[in-house]
């Protein structure tokens, strides 16, 4: 059975927001851990 | 056809009309093959350097690589978006196939390599940012805006930006660029062109097709051909010298030469070979030859066998 484009389209955009999500996280974590070692250092 | 921005438009081509891209096409048009060699040659540069460098910050400085080879190759699609619809390899990227939007595509691009730069800078230094920002200005205005659609030496010149993630790495580890990192350059530029023109001798009408001039369409397959010889004969003393800079040891000078005779007798079978089949075997045999070239690189280090 054919999937509603539409509804196809809303699916994709949702796990795209999602990977951004995770992105931004990773980025917030990725400064802090930065920060920490050069802090050490 | 929904058009944010675009690289000139080629009489005849008919781009399909963009939907929403996902994490799949977001990825692909990262060139993810690419980067993969990008980061092991980023990689091999920073541990030959001399020397300690934080792992996170090691981590840090090959995440930074990655991402800007991705923003390079990522813009470099948005260009030749048109081209890439002409050629079989490249018709089912992500936007010659209208899985995604031109303007997302550049966006995402420069998102990624200004992010890339900055976070190399504050992480690392300042040397190793420039060197990445200039690796990814020089991959697409020197290579792909520039070069690419106009001489058949587009990937001599432009071969450099792939050439330069061990130099960045060495500079990362030791905020300076020095001998070891070039000769590590040196290899990957010379290496380049018979790796692509090996490939372009199996896809000379596709590229015929698209107008870009490469060695094969331009002069022919005998110069093509004698070209690829000579640059790997070349390639025997350039892969020396890391061992005679005492960057490697003798298992790698041992190992290179053994390396560089089987490259030759490929481009040696190339030249003889009316078809293109010795052509397809060199290609792949040359990502074979750079991996080996630049595990053997990292299997000294890692062993301490300096001479």
């Amino acid at each position: 059975m054919a999937m509603d484009p539409e509804a196809e389209r809303q699916r994709t955009i949702r796990v795209r927001n999602r990977a951004l999500v995770a992105v931004l996280v990773g980025l917030v974590a990725l400064f802090y851990v930065i920060t920490i070692v050069r802090m050490g250092g | 056809m929904t058009e944010l921005s675009g690289a000139p438009a080629m009489d005849g081509v008919h781009l399909a009309t963009p939907t929403a891209a996902g994490v799949a096409e977001y990825l692909e048009i990262l060139k993810p093959r690419v980067m993969a060699l990008v980061v092991f040659t980023g990689l091999v540069g920073l541990s030959l350097a001399p020397g300690h460098l934080h792992p996170v910050l090691a981590a840090v400085a090959v995440l930074c690589i990655a991402v800007g080879a991705g923003s390079a190759g990522a813009i470099n699609m948005w260009y030749d978006r048109d081209i890439d619809a002409l050629m079989r390899r490249t018709a089912r990227r992500p936007l010659p196939t209208g899985r995604m939007m031109p303007g997302e595509a550049l966006g995402f691009g420069v998102v990624l390599g200004v992010g890339a730069v900055v976070v190399m800078g504050l992480a690392l230094n300042s040397v190793a940012a420039a060197l990445l920002a200039m690796t990814i200005l020089f991959y697409v205005f020197v290579y792909t805006i520039w070069l690419k659609r106009r001489t058949p030496q587009n990937i001599v010149i432009g071969g450099a930006a792939g050439a330069f993630p061990p130099i960045i790495g060495w500079a990362a580890a030791t905020g300076e660029i020095a001998w070891g990192a070039i000769a590590l350059f040196a290899i990957i530029f010379f290496w380049t062109p018979p790796h692509f023109w090996a490939l372009s001798l199996s896809r000379t009408d596709e590229y015929a097709a698209a107008g870009v001039p490469m060695l094969p369409v331009v002069s022919g397959l005998y110069e093509t051909k004698r070209q690829i010889l000579l640059y790997t004969l070349v390639l025997w003393p350039v892969t020396v010298a890391p061992w005679l800079l005492g960057v490697a040891g003798d298992l790698y000078a041992a190992g290179t030469l053994l390396l560089n005779a089987i490259f030759t007798v490929t481009a040696v079978q190339v030249c003889r070979d009316d078809g293109d089949r010795s052509a397809r075997r060199m290609f792949a045999f040359s990502l074979l030859y750079l991996f080996l070239i630049f595990s053997m690189l990292l299997m000294d280090r890692a062993g301490g066998n300096w001479h």
